[in-house]
Parts: C-alpha cells; sequence; structure tokens
C-alpha cells in the first residue's frame, strides 16, 4: 500500500499542476476575451447602431432584435460617392508613394551615396511636422497651381502621409539584400534600373506589400488634406463625407453610423487578410 | 527639416568630387553618380515640396496679412510682427496651449500605462492570444474621424450608451454632461484619444517584451525575486529604449491631432477642446487669415522640434549601444 502511493504520488501530483497550469491559462483567455469586449465595444455599438432602422426615434437597443440594412441603404444612397472617391484616392497616393519610395529605397540602401544618411534622417523628421501646417501653407500654392478640389491634388498630398513610411521601411529591407546578387545580374548585362525591376522589387514584395498597405490606410484615413484642399463636393472622401454628415443630418445616426460601418470595412478587411504584415510595419516602422 | 535643405546640396558636390585623384575615368564616374542619384532624386524632390516648403512658407506666411480678399487679388502684403502681436494677446492662444499640453499629456499617460498594462499580460501563453492581440488593433485601424464621430454618439449626455450604461449601474444620477460642459469636454477627447492609441503603444511594448532573454528572468526567479521586483529591476530597464520610442512617437503623433477634436467637439464647448492644432485650423479656414494661422502652426511646430531633437539623440545612443 505505501509503495503504490509513493510511487504515484509524484505522478499524480504533476498532472495536478498540468490540470492547474492549464486552468490558469484558460483563466488568461476569459481575461483577455474581456478585455476585447471592453476594447470592441465602441466597434460594436457602431455596427449594432447601423443595424437598426429609427435608432434616432426609439431608443438604440443593446442588441439589434430586428436588425435591417435599412440605414446602409440611406448610407449608400448618400455616400456612395464618397466611398468611391476615397478608394481611387487611396489607390492613387499608394500608387505615388510607391512609385517614389522604392527606387529613393534602394538608392539610399544600394549606392552609397554621401548624403543618404541626411537624407534618411530628413525623412524621419518629417513625422513631426503636423497636416495642419502642411495644409495651411499648400492651399495657397494649390490654389496657384489650379490643384484646390482635384483629385491629383489630394492624391499627392494624401501620398506624403505615407511616403516617410515607406522610404524607410524599404530601405532598412533593402539594405539586406547582398550587393553579389544585384552585381550578378549586372554581369549578365542588366543595367542599373533592370537590375532593379527584375531582381530587386521582387525580392521586396513583403515590405513593398507592408509599405501599400499602410500608406493606403493612411490616404484612407486622411482627414485634414480632404477638409482643407477642397472649397467644393467635387472631391469628397469618406471621412469628409461623415464629418459633413453629423453637421447636416445629426438626428439619423443610424445612417451615420452604417456610413462608419462601411468606412471601417478596409480597416478590417487588412486586420483579417494581412495582419503579419500589420504586425511587421507597426514594429518595424517604429524601432527604425 | 532644415538638414534636409543641408544634405542635399551636400550630396550634389559629392557627385562632382567624388574622385579628385582619377581624373580619367572621372566624367565617367560623373555619370554614374548622376545616374544613381536619378533613383532618389524624385523622393527627394517630393520630400520638399511636401514638407520642406510648407515649413519654410508658414514662417513667411506668418509675416505676411492675410485676409479673406487675398485670394482674389493675391496680395498679401509683409506687416511686420502685427499677425504674431496678434496670436500672443488672443485670450484662446494661452488657453489652446495649455489644452494642447493637457490632451497630449493625459493621452499618452494613459495610452502607456494601459498599452504595457496588456503588452505585460499578453505575454503569458495561453490559448486565442495572438488572436486577441491582433483584433484589439482595429481601433487604432479605423480612422479617426470615424472613431470621434461613433464616440460622439456613445458620450452624448441623453441618448448615450455611456450615460445609460451609468444610469444603471448607479454611479451618476442625471448623466455626465461628457461633451456638453466646458469642464469635461477636455477629459472626454483624452479618453477617446487613449483608446484610440491604446493598440500601438500594446503592440510595440510588446514587440520589446519578447526582445528580453528569458534567461535573465529564470535567473531572477531563482534570485527569490517576486513579480513586481522582477518588473521594476528587470522590464523596465531593459525595455527603457522601447519606452522611449513610444512615448516620443506618441508624443509626435498626440500633439498634433485635430480630426479627433474636430469630429468630436468642433473646439467646443466655450472653446474648452480648442488646441493649437484645431486653433490653426479655425484661424485660417475659417476666418481665411492665413498669416495668424501661420504663427500658431509655427509655435506647434516648434513645440514638436524640442522633441524630435530628442528623439533623434536616443536614436543615436541606442544604435551606438547597439553596436
Amino acid at each position: 500500500m505505501t509503495t503504490t502511493e509513493t510511487a504515484t504520488k509524484p505522478v499524480r501530483m504533476q498532472a495536478a499542476t498540468k490540470t492547474a497550469g492549464a486552468k490558469r491559462s484558460w483563466r488568461s483567455t476569459l481575461v483577455a476575451l474581456l478585455i476585447l469586449a471592453v476594447m470592441l465595444f465602441p466597434v460594436y455599438w457602431m455596427i449594432s447602431t447601423a443595424l437598426q432602422p429609427h435608432s434616432s426615434i426609439a431608443a438604440t437597443q443593446l442588441l439589434p432584435t430586428s436588425p435591417s440594412l435599412e440605414n446602409f441603404r440611406a448610407a449608400f444612397d448618400t455616400q456612395g460617392g464618397s466611398l468611391l472617391t476615397s478608394l481611387v484616392v487611396s489607390l492613387g497616393a499608394v500608387a505615388v508613394c510607391l512609385a517614389l519610395a522604392a527606387p529613393a529605397a534602394y538608392g539610399l540602401a544600394q549606392f552609397g551615396l554621401r548624403g543618404s544618411r541626411g537624407i534618411v534622417f530628413g525623412t524621419l523628421i518629417t513625422q513631426m511636422v503636423p497636416g495642419i501646417v502642411v495644409a495651411n501653407a499648400l492651399y495657397s500654392a494649390y490654389a496657384e497651381l489650379g490643384l484646390v478640389n482635384s483629385y491629383a491634388g489630394l492624391i499627392l498630398a494624401d501620398a506624403s502621409l505615407g511616403l516617410p513610411f515607406a522610404i524607410v521601411l524599404l530601405r532598412a529591407f533593402m539594405v539586406s539584400i547582398p550587393s553579389e546578387v544585384i552585381e550578378a545580374a549586372m554581369v549578365d548585362g542588366a543595367n542599373r534600373f533592370t537590375a532593379f525591376v527584375r531582381i530587386v522589387l521582387p525580392m521586396s514584395r513583403n515590405a513593398l506589400i507592408t509599405s501599400g498597405l499602410f500608406a493606403f490606410l493612411f490616404a484612407w484615413a486622411d482627414f485634414i488634406f480632404a477638409l482643407t484642399l477642397n472649397t467644393t463636393d467635387d472631391v469628397k472622401p469618406v471621412t469628409l463625407g461623415i464629418y459633413q454628415f453629423i453637421g447636416a443630418h445629426v438626428s439619423d445616426w443610424g445612417a451615420v453610423m452604417a456610413t462608419a460601418v462601411l468606412s471601417a470595412i478596409p480597416a478590417a478587411i487588412l486586420l483579417v487578410v494581412a495582419q503579419k504584415y500589420i504586425a511587421a510595419g507597426i514594429s518595424g516602422g517604429s524601432i527604425k | 527639416m532644415t538638414t534636409t535643405t543641408e544634405t542635399t546640396p551636400a550630396g550634389g558636390p559629392a557627385a562632382t568630387d567624388a574622385s579628385p585623384v582619377r581624373t580619367a575615368p572621372r566624367s565617367a564616374a560623373r555619370r554614374r553618380r548622376l545616374y544613381q542619384w536619378l533613383f532618389v532624386a524624385p523622393a527627394v524632390l517630393y520630400l520638399l515640396a511636401f514638407f520642406g516648403f510648407p515649413l519654410v512658407r508658414n514662417i513667411l506666411m506668418s509675416f505676411q496679412e492675410f485676409t479673406p480678399t487675398t485670394y482674389f487679388t493675391g496680395e498679401a502684403p509683409f506687416n511686420g510682427l502685427d499677425n504674431w502681436r496678434a496670436v500672443f494677446s488672443n485670450e484662446l492662444f494661452g488657453d489652446a496651449l495649455w489644452q494642447t499640453v493637457l490632451f497630449t499629456i493625459g493621452s499618452l499617460a494613459g495610452q502607456f500605462t494601459i498599452g504595457l498594462a496588456l503588452a505585460v499580460f499578453f505575454t503569458r501563453r495561453f490559448p486565442l492570444s495572438g488572436v486577441v492581440r491582433a483584433v484589439l488593433l482595429l481601433p487604432w485601424l479605423v480612422p479617426m474621424v470615424v472613431s470621434a464621430v461613433v464616440w460622439r454618439r456613445i458620450m452624448d449626455e441623453d441618448h448615450g450608451v455611456l450615460n445609460s450604461f451609468l444610469k444603471t449601474l448607479g454611479l451618476t444620477g442625471d448623466g455626465v454632461p461628457w461633451l456638453s460642459s466646458p469642464s469635461v469636454a477636455l477629459l472626454s477627447a483624452v479618453l477617446v484619444n487613449i483608446w484610440i492609441g491604446i493598440p500601438f503603444n500594446m503592440v510595440i511594448l510588446y514587440g520589446g517584451l519578447q526582445e528580453i532573454p528569458r534567461e535573465v528572468y529564470e535567473a531572477a526567479a531563482l534570485d527569490g525575486a517576486g513579480p513586481w521586483r522582477t518588473f521594476r529591476s528587470i522590464t523596465l530597464p531593459m525595455l527603457r529604449p522601447v519606452v522611449t520610442v513610444v512615448l516620443v512617437l506618441g508624443f509626435m503623433s498626440t500633439i498634433k491631432v485635430l480630426d479627433l477634436i474636430l469630429a468630436l467637439t468642433g473646439g467646443g464647448p466655450a472653446d474648452s477642446t480648442q488646441t493649437l492644432g484645431t486653433m490653426t485650423y479655425q484661424l485660417s479656414f475659417m476666418q481665411l487669415d492665413f498669416g495668424q494661422g501661420a504663427v500658431v502652426g509655427n509655435v506647434l511646430i516648434l513645440v514638436s522640434a524640442v522633441f524630435a531633437v530628442l528623439y533623434l539623440r536616443v536614436n543615436r545612443a541606442q544604435s551606438g549601444q547597439g553596436k
């Protein structure tokens, strides 16, 4: 009896600590889900309000008991054009941003040009320039150049939100490309530019995707340039649309929230599809 | 910005005096250098146009008189220090400066403390940890104006869910005037900005925590250090470089926040949430006095410049340590 007890005791103890550990880790999961619920409550509230028709007349329910897409129809009717504008402007900004950043990052990483360090330093410093200060000066220049109320003007301005980040991130990646790889291609007769297009760009695919994603998110979220560089409704992204919406239709909160949901969709999609790029971008862009 | 303008000409001559000794292949080398600069030049020109030019232009504009008719006549005569005098004697300026400081410090303290607590929490191993961490990023990814609009509804004094929740708990009788009272509105704006900034702080601090070698903790455990002691004498000191980066980046993005305040309170009630950013916007784009707007903008830049210098110092010290 005693022998069996001493023999089984350690085994039993081990099993006990194991279940205790598992229990504790599940308790952590529970705490994490609670944190998530608190942090994401505003997002839930936005979706819930958007799904409740007549939410302005009746009090908003905690749960949308009879959900309807009525508010979304209203949102599409009034803000559909703005969503399209946002999409066009953001894609344009991504194109400008990558077209400028990729060659520059390559040059700064690989050529050993004198002044490279200074340029990288200057790029970092641009982060401290407030958008409203840029807008303040840009407006008069845009007025002279006829760029106020134009797609080109807003695309160019929005590209500035993602460009410093893209240069820093791409350069950090391209520094790690061994120069032998590029030189080998050049021995085969490619010049610097074709080597860049055929070798460097494909190798930098992940860094390009990450900086493109962020350029898109920054441009999509832009409000200051949309507000200041447009005096008419010709070019009205959804951020500006929703801002004017709360000024004019503050009684129709259901439609406002439906617009908010629609304008948050790109962020949600990217979070699901490109989560690893986003995590890489946040840490990569800030530490460098 | 001065550095960019400094370095571009410094880079230019580099192409000409690249190899003063070898004269024969000099033109070939120069051509190659010029060709290489073509890769970098477009981005540099763009940065000069969209960051360098506005900085210089703002300084000039702060000495010019802009009126609502300026954009028809094209005339903005220089008026000396008139704009500066007008802004500094404007009572709102002192308030806006003080509220900017409160908004920035309050936001940073909240974002950082909660972000760090969450980062430490997520270093535990438990099921679903990665998924929860990823989804927590959502508040940071949603456009700031959109978040502000949603919060405006949540914090509504009469119809907001926040007050009905507090009433249910019996914490408040008539509801808190979150956005309608001058004494509460700034705090509300800080709370919303904390909510927006938590994910960013969490992700970077979590990354920093992952870099701390596990053996250090094991050694501390062997020495009998408790969790609080371990946190204070190991985690915090080893995390310090990342902490500085997070705080300085947070500072630079918080001090210029404009979207959030415009959509949440519009600077009101009774100017209680005006910051240097919103004041610049109102002077320039509502009152069309771009000269005075430029003055406030310059003050805003000056404040962030001090911190940018700090940031670069720290960055340099850090890379020195790494090597």
